[in-house]
């Protein structure tokens, strides 16, 4: 097998015409996965390590939108002020995505492209409203991450496509933001459950809009707009978090796994919703 | 391919490869500091810091090292001359089979260089990426805050 180290774009998507080409970003997904399961038709490994076009952040459209360069590390993200700032529900999710050395590794675009229904940054990005740049010799395109996220480990992508951006538009400051995990441990956890939310409330308190995801309780990100339009109208109070809580547990289908029942999952799904009473 | 790195302060030039695992090619090099336990990124073991930076070498190709500067826990320091964490490793029994020793100086030396007075917790996060399997976490934990409190930077 080869591998590839592009430079800058061009030599990107030309790398990326090779037959049997195959993105390399961080490799804490592929790797593992090429080890188990040797690929055969996979004849060229093209590494994102030396694209320094695909790294960093930037603000975008008079400060409304943050471009972040799908190959910045976790943890980079992690650090970044305007994240932190402006993001707290993706900072929440990166803190608890893998372990210090995965962070140091993984990227966002991995994260993405990989599609795993307990994908850690997937729910946060979902109830932003994520946008995908994504680049081939024919050109770029964009395109909402929830059209490119196709089922689990299957995405939009084209061969001799790259991710290249991730647009995300910043929450205007007064919206909440929340994101918690639930797994067997705290640090290297595969999410049993996981819930973003963006909560916008106007003028008495009343909740004008409510985004909901949820994470490893369905093939795909879990959206549930019944849930959604219970919150809309009423208060941020216990009791109509416990209306949209029984409506999400009575709705969702998860499976029983080695991490947990079925059961587990469903109560798990309406509960962590409760948390948005403390916001 | 061809490749040239820096491995703890040494130029090396090597013929490997390129789909090679990092963690293969440096223990052929002889850096046995540098060990395997799960080979999927779950037990840091083999961890190393590639510029500076916390990484997993099993979950790195020989490749992706080329023009890097690489530091195992033999570069941290010596026998004669350790590192404060490695002498405070040794001090405070933090070390039992001694397996997972190396990955866990090497991530501690990378969280002081973040941080250079993690309290307990702070200790515990920076290091949860290393399991060791004779869970002697309390006395690693105490041998990283005694190395910090001595003004460590934490510098390779």
């Amino acid at each position: 097998m080869n591998v590839l180290f592009p430079r800058n774009m061009p030599q990107l998507v030309k790398a990326l015409g090779e037959p049997g080409a195959r993105i390399l970003a961080g490799g804490t997904d592929l790797l593992v996965r090429l080890r188990a399961q040797p690929d055969a038709k996979l004849a060229t490994l093209v590494s994102l390590d030396r694209v320094a076009a695909l790294r960093g952040v930037a603000l975008e459209k008079p400060g409304t939108v943050l471009r972040i360069g799908a190959a910045s590390t976790h943890a980079e993200l992690l650090a970044h002020p305007l994240v932190r700032a402006r993001l707290p529900m993706l900072a929440q999710a990166l803190a608890t995505l893998g372990s210090p050395p995965i962070r140091n590794m993984g990227t966002l675009g991995g994260n993405i492209c990989t599609a795993s229904p307990a994908g850690d940054t997937l729910p946060p990005l979902l109830v932003l409203g994520a946008e995908l740049e994504l680049a081939s010799a024919s050109g770029t395109r964009s395109l909402p991450l929830a059209d490119f996220l196709l089922g689990p480990g299957r995405t939009a992508l084209q061969p001799g496509e790259a991710l290249t951006a991730v647009r995300v538009p910043l929450p205007e400051p007064s919206a909440r933001q929340h994101f918690e995990k639930v797994g067997r441990r705290d640090a290297l956890a595969v999410a049993v459950v996981s819930l973003a939310a963006l909560v916008r409330t106007g003028g008495k308190g009343a909740i004008t809009s409510a985004s909901l995801a949820w994470g490893a309780v369905a093939p795909g990100i879990w959206r549930c707009p019944e849930a959604e339009a219970a919150l809309v109208g009423r208060k941020l109070t216990l009791s109509a978090l416990n209306s949209a809580a029984r409506i999400a547990s009575s709705r969702v289908q998860p499976i029983s796994d080695v991490r947990a029942s079925a059961d587990y999952r469903r109560s798990v799904t309406g509960n962590l919703l409760l948390r948005l009473a403390a916001l | 391919m061809k490749l040239a790195f820096t491995l703890n302060g040494a130029l090396v030039r090597v013929d490997a490869d390129p789909d090679q695992r990092a963690v293969d090619l440096l223990r052929e090099l002889n850096a046995l500091d540098v060990k395997e336990g799960c080979g999927t990124g779950e037990c840091g073991a083999c961890s190393i810091l590639v510029d500076g930076v916390h990484k997993l070498s099993c979950l790195l190709l020989a490749a992706q090292l080329h023009g890097r500067e690489l530091t195992t826990a033999a570069g941290l320091g010596s026998v004669k001359n350790p590192h404060p964490i490695q002498k405070a490793f040794a001090e405070h029994g933090a070390v039992q089979c001694g397996f997972c020793t190396p990955g866990m100086t090497i991530a501690a030396s990378a969280l002081l260089a973040a941080n250079p007075d993690p309290t307990r917790d702070e200790v515990r996060q920076g290091l949860s990426g290393n399991l060791c399997r004779c869970t002697g976490y309390v006395k690693i934990v105490d041998a990283v805050r005694a190395a910090a409190r001595k003004g460590d930077g934490g510098e390779a």
